[in-house]
């Protein structure tokens, strides 16, 4: 049961989230330009990393706001969390550059 | 004679409060301050029960949650409970406790036969057996099953409740032996706010079991000012008979603590308590668990752990036996001796078996000043007496440690004290992720590295003398309080504590004997599942070299215990077995939560029954209710689902409601439709990107029909949005889906579009809706509202703000029928008097209210569709025939999914009507279509299947069935013939269009 | 150069003649071999699949110059940690097919092995507790049919019937409406697939290496040549990786990204009582599982947890929430409690099917994804992985399950059959 600093409310309880998958994946700005295998790439293709992961969280029974987190996967250590928008904190880099 | 065994004077029990309790039907008493265990030995019970596999006698080992023996069925009915360890089960007046897993009792068991088979059934024998013939494996795990298992289910559900609490603390402190106790009174005098938890009735851990000083007196006068000064702290709290069960991530620990019901009349409290406590510093204080020397025939009754029979004679002034051995590899099993020494004329030292030469500490040369006969650097080699102990046999230990020398000599002894050293209580430190570093001096586990905020401390640190314990829970407990921001340190006086000097003990994993292990007595190393030391040989020998696998293949700690005195020596076996010397490079196996067993029904806690799930009910349930309609959930709501006049059977109820509507008028109560308000500048551009059709040039009052899909271009929810202004919309969607749908919009709007100025709010709860339906609607709404309703001033697919009944109303002229049809939205608060309102005016038109079955006949009629009936997630809107509602001129969620090859397949799955041959047949929803009259594959093969129904019911209107159904390429096939194979026959059916009523829409305006 | 398969049986005449000997004759179940350098195939990953793939390859294709490598103990990820069930009752037709294959392998696999893994027909029962629930089964259960899958719908007063001590009042919060039974259906040993797999692989020749890491995949030219290990470099022109909860990090090593997402699931074991419970239950609406073992424990499951990650440790409110829905079913079970919890990592794909088959690497197949239907899978799995390493082709049996479908849109989506599981 991790506890989650919510960047809005603060610390709450990991049953007031909602996990949304891996952080910074952009919907292509053009769909119809790209091929079935990008766009698959951008549907389904996940790096599903061990160790630093970004990923975005919701608070959903809370603010509902969306936001980052940067949690290592094999340890559920919360590095940071950081707002919609904003770029990962330095040294926090992804695994595979987009 | 009572209480045989019970000293004359001492102990911590209240011996003017006799409790009376009954085993195996015998009627015996105890004290208060007894555990069943103690009152049993008290009363000189030897066999407690019957072993898991060779049904041999067994009795008490332990004296807390490391007893692998002393299972019990306790009470009966509702109120059973098997498996407990009688020696954490409080005495209370009136228990009745039995012995599991013999029969008739375990004095004269008739399964003790499956004993004299016992070369047959070595570790995992049953992998290697019971295969031939290939059928007969479930005769003979009929037999196996009832074999196993130990104690029985209660045969009522449990008349107890649970609860559960949140807290949060500065410092959690597990355990309140020495070193919590100084751990938490130093964080609590540093100010910190500390839960301080213990799984005994009173603090003090082992000082209770211990003669032990502290500042010239007891060590529990020292324990009772710690707990007062603890206690007095502000927003301190001290839970007694509470036990730490598991460690989980961010420093959140499980405590369940034992309430009401220890006793059955336990009143109305909850029988026990969950404690979810999120802690910023854990001080691990669990103490250590003694294990056991493994030697031949150590499970006769009789053979106990050292320490636990000093808990016996200190803490519940009970002498286990007349004439006591001990068996020992180090100086703390001397202070067994020397407390039974010290308990009277009751009881006498047989002699000390040590397997040291010379032993020589502090503890030793007082035992041998009282005159203890000292027989060192020795084994017992075996153990007389088949159930109990009568007397041990002693040789010479060699140098090695893997063999003995010399003469046997018997001692007459009728309980032996077994200690191995003590084993540090890592569990907790390890179920969060705490590595395990291994003492080959010692050879204990230490706690390692942690991912969580903890630290341990006292023996749990593998620190075992009383001073460094009280000054290790201190120092702990004051740097725990730092950590967590209470950096005040007040001054701590050290209490005056004296140590004696101790020797290093000598370990020896398994005790030798005159021939290899195994052959001469069996040496167990898991007593509550039978498994013995040549069982772990067995599976070193046969390949099983990993901890893990030899654990798995032996169930070596898998029984109620876990393993809490044998899993260290299993390990040492499987080492010694591999020839690894180490322990520590045999591996280390995870321990799990929990660290004993917890109450399902306490995890539970009061999420069962009615609370299980909270109920949705919309603002007009009572009246449905009082109506005598039946319930259909959908999701957390009830919904009316029809609504039975007297007699009537659910196909007469519902075709009645099917005919008031399409004839006169029906009223349904859609409140639990998702109704999501959509605000903002850029709200309608929003709306485009998320349907598939175009939302723009919407005009205020319109409403509009969308669907919604997923990137993948699938349908995942549909419904109607209407323009209530330029920059202000209102959403629904299913009843179901109204919480994800939101939690989509908001996801795409933070996180894909946040430069779109847009809010959502859910108001489905603000919102009750009445809809009133049928060609007499219109008719109805005029004599309770004062706007003009003819179809001009009101047309179909628009909104207008009204007052109905007096309300304030709004009024969507949207239908899920076909027929005329007001959705009268109005303030929750005012639900039910619109309703009542609506029903008064209606008398006259003959309104039947109707519920979700009528709803769904009466759209199908009209081949609308419902999203996860019709759809089911590989469904695009093409495949329901609804291309008209996506357009080819803007990006919207899901749009570049349908180039893909597989969307552009000829033979995809269609939405098509059903009309079976018999008009009488209702097919079954989820009945497969099939091209060919069968009703089964031949063995061996299969039909091919070129779709489903997914809607099917009884339509009054047309007076005979119907169905939806998804086809392979079905409107191609409309006209045609497919088959449906069921139970019982296959039916035949014309593929249709799937609008059966007012294709035209001629009805829509009444 | 193969060694011979050694012939020692199992049998009752074996267990006796043993027992005369003290049992200091059993011969060892597997090998303990070091890496030879270079293999025809090497399967990476050591769990109840790749073990059952190791047997097939040599068993049915004859090719056993074959490494199995495993970074722990074989047998020790999901193949230990899962509740044991097996069923086929799927939706699916290309499920249905794989699923029912291995089923029927189950069926003959104790005698097959020489090993028992103590398959239990006891039936599995997935409950309805609404509309949609009954809408679901019942296309399920045809669809079963037509496939040549035993499937029955079972009413309330049979479910009643055949499961005394459930709860089917009307009155609880969901009440049960139906369910569907899988007679077929049961439990097995699973530790014991695992043991029995290898021990088959390991007689046929097989080399089974234990606390070997796989560190990286290489290649030339777009093909693999071998993989990087613990115990040093280890050449093959052919490798299957069959690991699960850890299939993405492998695909990172080979410079490839999967569909996968790995979460924990939970499962926890009651304390052990005499038999109560002869069938094996599953609820999607109220989210729990249960079935009771031949040791006499109560084994429970759940749905995965909510938050992806790699530490085989669950939240604790899953389990909460899991045994409120268990009581609500089986009131009596209230007062009994949870001796043992764990968790493993499972591997989910966006349409709760597995992928089987070719990666953007030439030799380099992958067997992933299975989420939380794994175990019930094995043996099938197994044939088949070996049929598509042996061929360098898929069988019809899993040729749907490529990483191709989330291209072309080909998927299988059986979240209605594997909603909470297992």
């Amino acid at each position: 049961m991790l506890l989650i600093p919510c960047p809005f409310c603060g610390e709450r309880e990991e049953s007031e989230f909602h996990q949304g998958g891996e952080a910074h994946i952009e919907r292509p700005k053009n769909p119809d330009k790209l091929s079935d295998a990008e766009w698959a790439d951008y549907l389904f293709l996940r790096d599903n990393k061990k160790g630093l992961y970004l990923e975005r969280w919701v608070h959903r029974h809370g603010c509902r706001r969306w936001f980052n987190v940067a949690r290592d996967t094999a340890t559920n250590e919360i590095k940071t969390v950081y707002k919609m928008g904003a770029k990962p904190p330095r040294g926090l880099t992804k695994g595979r550059a987009k | 004679m009572s209480q045989v065994n019970r000293l004359p004077d001492g102990g911590r029990i209240d011996r003017d409060q006799s409790l009376a309790f009954t085993f195996n039907g015998r009627r015996l008493t105890g004290y208060a301050g007894d555990t069943v265990a103690s009152a049993l030995l008290a009363n000189g019970v030897r066999i407690v029960g019957r072993s898991f596999k060779y049904h041999r006698p067994r009795g008490i080992v332990g004296a807390g949650p490391e007893e692998p023996n002393a299972l019990l069925q306790l009470e009966t009915g509702g109120r059973a409970l098997p498996n407990q360890q009688a020696t954490r089960v409080e005495l209370y007046d009136g228990l009745s406790a039995d012995s599991v897993n013999c029969w008739p009792g375990p004095d004269f068991d008739l399964m003790s036969g499956i004993g004299l088979f016992h070369r047959l059934t070595p570790a995992g024998f049953y992998y290697k057996t019971f295969m031939w013939p290939a059928s007969f494996w479930k005769y003979y795990e009929h037999v196996i099953r009832r074999a196993a298992g130990l104690g029985r289910a209660p045969t009522a559900p449990d008349p107890d409740h649970y609860d559960k609490m949140n807290a949060h603390c500065d410092v959690l402190v597990v355990g309140g032996g020495p070193a919590g106790l100084a751990a938490a009174a130093a964080a609590a005098a540093s100010g910190a706010r500390v839960i301080l938890a213990d799984d005994q009735p009173e603090l003090g851990g082992r000082l209770l079991s211990e003669r032990a000083e502290i500042d010239g007196g007891p060590a529990m006068d020292w324990a009772a000012a710690a707990e007062a000064a603890i206690a007095g702290t502000e927003d301190a709290i001290v839970l007694k008979r509470t036990t730490a069960f598991g460690y989980y991530d961010h420093n959140f620990v499980g405590l369940i603590e034992q309430r009401g019901a220890i006793l059955p009349d336990g009143g109305d409290r909850s029988r026990q308590r969950i404690w979810r406590v999120r802690a910023k510093q854990v001080v691990l204080a669990t103490g250590a668990i003694e294990r056991p020397l493994i030697f031949a025939d150590n499970d006769r009754p009789g053979v106990m752990l050292a320490g636990a029979v000093r808990s016996y004679v200190n803490r519940y002034g009970v002498a286990p036996g007349k004439r006591v051995a001990v068996f020992t590899n180090n100086d703390d099993a001397y202070r067994t001796a020397l407390d039974l020494a010290d308990a009277g004329v009751a009881v006498a030292v047989a002699a000390v078996v040590d397997v040291r030469h010379d032993p020589s500490g502090d503890l030793v040369t007082q035992a041998m000043a009282r005159g203890i006969e000292i027989v060192d650097g020795a084994a017992v080699t075996g153990v007389q007496g088949s159930r109990g102990v009568r007397g041990i046999e002693v040789m010479g230990l060699n140098e090695a440690g893997d063999g003995v020398t010399g003469a046997a000599r018997d001692i007459e002894c009728d309980v032996i004290c077994s200690s191995g050293g003590w084993n540090p209580a890592i569990h907790l430190h390890s179920h969060a992720g705490g590595k395990a570093t291994f003492d080959a001096e010692r050879g204990i586990f230490l706690p390692g590295e942690t991912l969580q905020a903890a630290t341990s401390a006292g023996a749990a640190a593998g620190t075992f003398d009383l001073a460094g314990c009280v000054d290790g829970g201190a120092e702990a407990g004051k740097a725990a309080a730092a950590q967590a921001g209470y950096k005040k340190s007040p001054r701590r006086k050290n209490p005056k504590i004296a140590t004696e000097d101790e020797a290093p003990l000598r370990l020896i994993w398994t005790v030798p004997t005159t021939a290899p292990t195994g052959r001469r007595g069996k040496h167990f190393l898991d007593q509550a599942h039978d498994v013995t030391a040549a069982d772990v040989q067995l599976a070193a020998r046969e390949g099983y070299r990993s901890i893990e696998h030899a654990k798995r293949y032996t169930t070596l700690g898998m029984a109620p215990d876990q393993g809490k005195t044998g899993n260290i020596p299993g390990m040492a076996v499987l080492g010694q077995a591999l020839g690894v010397d180490n322990v520590g490079d045999v591996g280390t196996t995870t321990f799990r939560p929990p660290f004993t067993p917890v109450t399902l029904g306490a995890l539970a806690g009061r999420d069962v029954g009615p609370l299980m799930d909270p109920v949705r009910m919309t603002p007009i349930h009572h009246w449905h209710e009082l109506a005598g309609c039946t319930w259909e959930d959908v999701g957390q709501w009830k919904r009316p689902w029809y609504y039975p006049k007297d007699g009537e059977d659910m196909h007469t109820a519902v075709s009645r409601e099917c005919k008031a509507v399409r004839d006169a008028v029906g009223i349904l109560d859609a409140s639990t439709l998702g109704k999501i308000d959509i605000q903002g500048p850029d709200a309608a551009e929003f709306l485009n990107r998320v349907y598939t059709n175009a939302w723009t040039k919407l005009g205020n009052g319109r409403c509009r029909y969308g669907l919604m899909l997923g990137e993948d271009g699938m349908i995942m929810d549909d419904g109607v949005t209407t323009r209530l202004a330029d920059d202000h919309f209102v959403m629904t969607t299913t009843t179901g889906n109204a919480a994800s749908v939101l939690e989509w919009l908001e996801e795409w709007l933070q996180t894909e579009w946040p430069e779109l100025k847009v809010f959502c709010t859910s108001v489905t709860e603000q919102w009750a809706n009445a809809t009133i339906c049928g060609p007499r609607a219109r008719d109805l709404l005029a004599e309770c509202t004062d706007i003009a309703l003819d179809a001009e001033s009101f047309p179909f697919m628009s909104m207008q703000d009204a007052t109905v009944a007096g309300i304030p109303a709004r009024i969507f002229r949207i239908s899920f029928t076909g027929e005329l049809s007001y959705e009268i939205n109005v303030p929750a608060s005012c639900g039910l008097s619109l309703w009542t309102a609506l029903i008064n005016a209606g008398d006259k038109y003959g309104i039947t209210p109707y519920g979700t079955e009528t709803m769904h006949v009466l759209r199908a009629e009209k081949g609308y569709i419902i999203v996860g009936q019709e759809t089911d997630g590989t469904t695009t809107p093409q495949d329901l025939g609804m291309d008209w509602i996506v357009s080819a001129k803007k990006d919207f969620i899901g749009r570049r999914s349908f180039a893909r090859e597989d969307n552009q397949r000829d033979d995809r799955k269609q939405l098509v009507g059903l009309l079976t041959d018999d008009p009488s047949t209702v097919l079954p929803e989820g009945a497969q279509i099939t091209e060919t009259r069968l009703e089964r594959p031949p063995p061996g093969s299969t039909v091919p299947m070129i779709g489903h129904v997914t809607s099917s019911y009884h339509s009054p209107n047309l007076g005979r069935s119907f169905a939806l159904a998804l086809v392979k390429r079905g409107r191609e096939r409309i006209g045609e013939n497919v088959y449906l194979p069921l139970d019982g026959g296959v039916a035949r059916a014309e593929v249709t269009g799937p609008v059966f009523v007012d294709p035209e829409g001629s009805r829509i305006d009444g | 150069m193969a060694s011979a398969p050694r012939m020692s049986k199992y049998s009752i005449f074996s267990l006796v003649r043993n027992a005369l000997a003290y049992h200091e004759g059993w011969e060892q179940v597997w090998r303990s071999p070091e890496p030879k350098p270079e293999y025809d195939v090497i399967i990476v990953g050591g769990g109840g699949h790749g073990l059952a793939t190791a047997f097939y390859l040599a068993k049915e294709h004859g090719i056993t110059n074959v490494a199995v490598i495993e970074k722990g103990w074989l047998g020790g990820g999901n193949t230990g940690r899962n509740t044991t069930i097996i069923r086929s009752n799927y939706l699916w037709d290309e499920s249905a097919g794989i699923y029912e294959k291995s089923l029927q392998l189950y069926e003959g696999l104790s005698q097959e092995l020489n090993f028992n893994i103590m398959l239990s027909q006891r039936g599995v029962l997935n409950l309805a507790h609404n509309l949609h629930d009954m809408r679901e089964l019942e296309r399920r259960v045809n669809a079963n049919r037509l496939n040549g899958i035993d499937s029955e719908i079972l009413s309330t007063a049979e479910i009643q019937d055949f499961i005394p001590i459930i709860n089917t009042s009307p009155k609880s919060r969901y009440p049960i409406l139906g369910g569907s039974l899988q007679r077929r259906g049961g439990t097995a040993r699973h530790d014991a697939i695992a043991w029995g797999f290898a021990r088959g692989a390991d007689q046929r020749g097989v080399d089974i290496i234990q606390q070997c890491e796989v560190t990286g995949i290489r290649q030339s030219r777009g093909k693999v040549t071998g993989v990087e290990t613990t115990k040093g470099l280890i050449k093959a022109k052919t490798v299957g990786v069959v690991v699960a909860g850890h299939s993405s990090v492998l695909a990172g090593m080979a410079g490839f990204r999967l569909t996968v997402n790995s979460y924990p699931l939970q499962a926890l074991v009651s304390e052990p009582i005499k038999p109560v419970l002869d069938t094996v239950v599953m609820s999607n609406a109220v989210h729990v599982y249960v079935s009771q073992s031949d040791k006499g424990e109560l084994v429970i499951g759940a749905g995965i947890d909510g938050c992806h990650g790699y530490t085989q440790r669950g939240s604790l409110h899953v389990i909460e929430g899991q045994l409120g829905a268990l009581c609500e079913l089986f009131p009596i079970f209230s007062r009994l409690r949870m001796m043992r919890q764990w968790g493993g990592i499972v591997d989910t794909c966006p349409d709760a099917s597995p992928i089987i088959g070719k990666t953007p690497v030439g030799g380099l197949y992958f067997n992933c994804g299975w989420g939380t239907g794994g175990f019930k899978a094995t043996p099938g799995s197994g044939w088949a992985f070996a049929h598509t390493l042996a061929n360098g082709e898929p069988h019809p049996l899993n040729a749907p399950f490529t990483l191709d479908r989330f291209t072309t849109g080909k998927l299988i989506d059986e979240h209605g059959a594997a909603a909470v599981a297992h």
